[in-house]
């Protein structure tokens, strides 16, 4: 093989790794950022117990995601860390003043008594706006950082589109968590926000192939097409699963439906815009490391990576079941 | 405009770092020593290590909570105010970064949920397990973070492609000259830190007599180890020392407030007090002793230190007598903490380790009591010997701070830094109010150690805390 195209190999497999990280990301801190959502709903502070009870044991490792993917990125892309973080710099240190207040709060409330509604509040605040800025974030990659304000309608939509998806996981997440009275509510609050999530979807969607000539242009080739239309039609059937399930009942079966939501839409998504990180601007190749250290990376990162799965599996696996009201 | 966003820009990575490492040198140093607890109990099967278990835990958790959250500012502030500098040492720096996530952070987050609130879902074993996990993830990440850091004091091993550092030689810079040192003695002082609270801590329930027999143990199990590692830190502490008058003279020179090289066959003075003046290139006034420098920077009788007069001054440090003092500040507090330790563990030994005889030394406890702040004092002037001292370099000898940093409004980043001091302050605030709670409820002395799990008691998930 000559090096041009191992270089290419590497530098997409690290593509293919972040992209891993980042649904596993989404997904995982999606739900507890989405129960942190929805416990703004909630005004019993017993019921926000429960909620954050469900993701007590978990929050912390699904948010190190994130701190493993900025990590990835900065070694594997130096170019895009450094473009994307100086380029977005109010948006990100928003994000990371919400990362602050949930991830203090969660832990404050705790120990807290009478406080203990106000932690509540930061909690779900922080999670919300964490939610927003990740929309944010989002809407303004695929735009290509470009400003406009036909780009500033679409940034706003994903930003609405996020805070919904995330708000639909954490609430698939809670039927599988909870029962009783706040299990019915989460059932209602995930056949709302299927539908929302899914309408955001698909004028992102629309969007992209107006707002993005990269988008539009991968669009119009037929093997691009033809993954994107097999695509939508698994997340079709899976938005239908979302809804029948809740519905019916089931309990595991809203929450499974909705990772192949997630999934399927990223797939979208990376699709439309591949080979870009940032749309016209920045491509996986101009933002690479050589070779030496993305071999380097891949032996100390991508060995660990099924490790990291293993350990987060055994911990959710130990905390299985539904959460019941703690006795003292 | 530029020029603002450089000192901004600093001032912002001064300010979250200083923060920042309040917090993980706890964290590094309790889980270890929950792990010592730990392993007691299992071995012993006496419950009081069992409630020191318990009882430590709750004051870990509060600390790593804060420890996290400004953890996160410092990984993404590389990105958003040093995107020169990521750009051209990424290929390194940010792979060891990415290292400490995947290896470090991630191994900590995993088990410390099981380490919290696993205590009725496990066995023994998987819990002691998770509580080693979690000690062994933080110290793993000091280790990669002093990995990185100790690059950019004496980078090695890479060399300049297209304008950008990359990697020629893995080992040489891992293993870069400054990095066995560095990591040892923040390592060890991490150690001394938490040790420090906790014997501080048990030293407060001895004097107010709350629960003394529980607390003699924490307390001479505190002193046992810093028996041990006080000297050795102040071994490491004058090694790093060494390393710095070769690796980075003008660093040297400057926290000894050092002008003149010394000629060849004389032994450099050292200034016990002084007063450095940049402006005008000398000490205002000095207490010397003579020859004594050489014999400290470079361990031999006439040992050439290079003085600042023989340096440019566009590469001399700023702040000349922040880090003259910083210096002496935290090195005298690592003689303070091994005389204290060496003198309490003397006069324990006198008396047979009876606890009314340690009860009776009020003065010697109110002494632990007080040192409980010093610890981070020395930490933070040790950061500032180091970072300040590296100046006006990022990357020694390879990038100028100056060329280091993104062109962000300066708007931007003072309502960033002014976000994160509002946070700070409530973050320490409510850190203070809980751990006062914590500390006026003190341990549980009824708690006995749950039965092996069952399977009933799995399916529930009732609440620890
Ligand atoms: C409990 C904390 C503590 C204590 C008691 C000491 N140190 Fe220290 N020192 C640190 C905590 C620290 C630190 C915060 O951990 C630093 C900053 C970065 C590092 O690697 O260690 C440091 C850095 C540091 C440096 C700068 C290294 C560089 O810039 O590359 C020197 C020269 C010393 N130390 C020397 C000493 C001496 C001579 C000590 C005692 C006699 C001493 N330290 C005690
Ligand atoms: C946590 C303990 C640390 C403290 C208290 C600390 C302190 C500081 C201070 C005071 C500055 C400003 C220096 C100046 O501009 O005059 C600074 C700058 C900086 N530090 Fe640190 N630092 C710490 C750890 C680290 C680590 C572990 C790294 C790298 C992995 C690092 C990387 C940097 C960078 C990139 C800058 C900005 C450029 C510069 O001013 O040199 N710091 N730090
Ligand atoms: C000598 C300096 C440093 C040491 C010893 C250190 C160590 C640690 C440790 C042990 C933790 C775990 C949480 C806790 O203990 O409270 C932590 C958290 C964190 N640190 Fe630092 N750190 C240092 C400086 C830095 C710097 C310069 C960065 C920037 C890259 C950084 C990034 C982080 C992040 C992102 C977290 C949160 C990890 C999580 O999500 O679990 N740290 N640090």
């Amino acid at each position: 093989m000559n090096s041009v195209t191992a270089e290419s190999l590497l530098s997409h497999t690290w593509f293919g790794l972040i992209g891993l990280m980042l649904v596993l990301y989404v997904i995982t801190d999606g739900f507890d950022l989405g129960v942190g959502i929805l416990s703004l709903f909630r005004s019993k502070e017993s019921d926000r117990d429960l909620m954050i009870q469900s993701i007590g044991h978990v929050w912390d490792a699904n948010e190190t995601w994130l701190v493993v993917l900025g990590g990835a990125l900065f070694g594997a892309f130096p170019a895009a860390y450094a473009m994307l973080l100086s380029d977005l710099y109010v948006p990100v240190m928003v994000l990371i003043a919400s990362l602050i207040m949930r991830g203090a709060a969660i832990e404050f409330r705790h120990a807290a008594t009478t406080t203990r509604p106000i932690w509540d509040r930061v909690f779900g605040i922080g999670s919300l706006l964490t939610a927003v800025c990740q929309g944010v974030i989002l809407g303004k990659v695929i735009t290509g950082l470009l400003p406009g304000s036909l780009q500033t309608g679409f940034v706003a939509l994903t930003a609405v589109g996020v805070v919904s998806g995330y708000a639909l996981i954490g609430a698939t997440w809670l039927v599988k968590k909870t029962t009783g009275r706040l299990e019915t509510a989460a059932r209602r609050y995930s056949m709302i926000t299927v539908v929302t999530t899914v309408a955001a979807a698909i004028a992102i969607s629309i969007g992209t192939l107006t707002l993005s000539p990269i988008g539009a242009g991968r669009w119009e080739q037929a093997g691009v097409f033809h993954v994107l239309v097999a695509l939508a039609i698994v997340a079709a059937l899976a938005f239908c699963y979302v809804l029948y399930s809740a519905y019916m009942g089931g309990e595991n079966g809203p929450f499974n439906a909705t990772m192949v939501l997630f999934v399927t839409s990223f797939a979208g998504l990376a699709v439309s815009l591949f080979p870009y990180i940032v749309p016209g601007q920045l491509s996986i190749a101009s933002a690479a490391s050589n070779s030496t250290t993305l071999i380097f990376m891949l032996i100390g990162m991508g060995t660990v990576m099924p490790i990291m799965i293993g350990y987060n599996l055994y911990q959710y696996h130990l905390f299985r079941g539904k959460v019941v009201a703690a006795h003292h | 405009m530029l020029l603002d966003a450089l000192h901004l820009a600093r001032s912002q990575f001064a300010m979250t770092a200083i923060f920042h490492i309040l917090w993980p040198i706890l964290t590094v140093s309790l889980s270890a020593f929950l792990l010592v607890v730990e392993i007691l109990w299992v071995r012993t099967s006496e419950v009081v290590w069992y409630r020191h278990a318990r009882f430590w835990s709750k004051l870990l958790i509060l600390n790593f909570a804060v420890g996290v959250v400004s953890g996160i500012p410092m990984e993404f502030q590389f990105g958003t105010n040093w995107g020169p500098f990521s750009e051209f040492t990424g290929q390194f720096f940010g792979n060891i970064l990415g290292f400490e996530g995947a290896m470090a952070f991630m191994l900590e987050a995993g088990f410390v949920g099981i380490m919290i609130l696993g205590w009725t879902r496990v066995p023994k074993g998987v819990h002691l397990f998770a509580t080693a996990m979690v000690a062994l993830g933080s110290s793993i990440s000091v280790f990669w973070i002093m990995v990185a850091n100790s690059w950019m004091q004496t980078p090695a091993g890479v060399a300049l492609v297209d304008g950008k550092l990359a990697v020629t030689d893995y080992v040489k810079a891992i293993f870069n000259p400054d990095m066995a040192w560095g990591v040892s003695h923040m390592w060890f002082a991490a150690l001394e830190t938490g040790l420090m609270v906790i014997a501080g801590i048990s030293a407060y329930y001895l004097l107010r007599r709350r629960n003394p027999e529980f607390f003699v143990r924490s307390f001479k199990l505190a002193l046992l180890l810093l028996v041990f590692i006080t000297p050795v830190q102040i071994w490491l502490g004058d090694s790093s020392g060494v390393d710095v008058f070769a690796t980075q003279p003008a660093k040297g020179a400057a926290i000894e407030g050092h002008w003149e090289t010394n000629a060849p066959g004389t032994g450099a003075s050292w200034s016990l007090l002084a007063w450095p003046d940049k402006a005008n290139q000398r000490n205002d006034w000095s207490l010397e002793i003579p020859g004594l420098l050489s014999v400290l920077g470079t361990h031999s009788l006439h040992g050439q230190v290079k003085g600042l007069a023989d340096i440019p001054v566009a590469d001399q440090p700023p702040a000349l007598p922040l880090l003259y003092y910083a210096f002496r500040a935290m090195a005298g507090i690592g003689f303070l903490f091994m005389v204290l330790a060496f003198w309490t563990a003397y006069s324990l030994r006198k008396a047979r380790g009876q606890l009314e005889a340690l009860l009776a030394q009020r003065k010697l406890l109110l002494a632990w009591v007080l040192a409980i702040p010093l610890p981070y004092i020395a930490v933070e002037c040790g950061w500032i010997v180091r970072e300040v001292g590296r100046q006006p370099w990022v990357v020694y000898g390879l990038l100028r701070t100056e060329n280091a940093a993104s062109a962000i409004a300066p708007m931007a980043i003072t309502g960033s830094m002014a976000m994160f001091a509002v946070f700070y302050v409530v973050l320490i605030s409510s850190f203070f109010y809980f751990a006062r709670r914590w500390l006026k409820k003190g341990p549980d002395l009824t708690l006995l150690p749950p039965a092996e799990p069952t399977r009933q008691s799995v399916a529930h998930t009732a609440a620890e805390h």
